[in-house]
């Protein structure tokens, strides 16, 4: 079971209170899909990805940015029971998604930089700290039903 | 690698951070340094408290040595040459390319706290591509 102090429990509430859920997840996704390409290859059906200013402005990337950071949600409110929270969404990305469990080491990644440069200089090296640990568990957690 | 709009892009990060390299170069330190707790032991003999002279010098090392890249992007290897040798034969930072990889993330996030929104996708992967070819020209001469 991870272990979190007081402090990272209230340094990772208290940025994600301010996180526009709609706006940083749709970023994030974005980001992803641009900065590691091959990660497209999750998305074929999802239309026009044929340039950076496309996928930014693509509603389903949109979307689907929405959807993911919202289930991240979950593991901020749920932090002593990550591993059980994504136990689901795990089988389903090994078994029907069929997605490298490095991709989500890289979105993790992407999210921390898209959190930095939402919260500039509030975004403390303590804040860094916190949210890298915590996007490490939950892609150890997506990882962990992989068979 | 970097395709000419990518350098472009490296080059125009560079120059928006211009005025604050150095303080850059010490907070990417910095902010490994607390962020990834292993990276600390390649650094026993140093100050490593917020601040502190040592991290400040090291940070504005990093900082020229990446400045310099940038200005040689059509030849990397040869420019980094010297800091090859060093970080394979002396520095041996093990395993090669992994806390390489933890300072570009740290470097990327002082980049974002800094530039906010200016921070583009776009520039976003020329920086991830630049620093991952910098890694790996550092790494060449592990074996």
């Amino acid at each position: 079971m991870v272990h979190w102090t007081a402090e990272e429990k209230q340094l990772i509430s208290s940025v994600w209170a301010k996180v526009n859920v709609e706006e940083c997840g749709a970023e994030a996704l974005a980001r992803l899909l641009i900065v590691y390409p091959w990660t497209q290859r999750f998305f074929s059906n999802f239309g026009n990805l044929s340039s950076p200013t496309a996928i930014v402005g693509n509603p389903k990337v949109r979307a689907h940015g929405k959807k993911v950071l919202t289930s991240f949600g979950e593991a901020v409110k749920n932090l002593d029971n990550i591993k059980g929270t994504y136990s689901k969404l795990s089988e389903l990305h090994c078994e029907k998604l069929h997605v490298d469990p490095e991709n989500f080491r890289l979105l993790g990644d992407i999210l921390v930089i898209v959190l930095a440069s939402h919260f500039g200089k509030d975004f403390t090296p303590s804040c860094q700290f916190a949210w890298q640990k915590l996007v490490g568990v939950v892609a150890h957690a997506l990882a962990r039903k992989y068979h | 690698m970097l395709t000419a709009e990518d350098k472009k892009l490296v080059q125009q990060v560079w120059q928006k951070i211009s005025g604050c390299q150095e303080d850059a170069g010490a907070e990417t330190l910095e902010r490994m340094f607390a962020a990834y707790p292993q990276t600390k032991t390649y650094f026993p003999h140093f100050d490593l408290h917020h601040g502190s002279d040592q991290i400040r010098g090291h940070g504005k090392k990093v900082v020229a040595a990446l400045g310099n890249a940038v200005k040689n992007l059509d030849n990397l290897s040869q420019a980094l040459s010297e800091l090859s040798n060093l970080h394979a034969y002396n520095l041996r930072v093990d395993p090669p390319c992994f806390p390489l990889q933890l300072l570009a993330q740290c470097f990327q996030v002082v980049l974002a706290v800094h530039l906010g929104k200016d921070y583009t996708p776009e520039m976003h992967a020329a920086v991830d591509k630049f620093m991952s070819a910098v890694a790996a020209v550092l790494a060449e001469k592990y074996r």
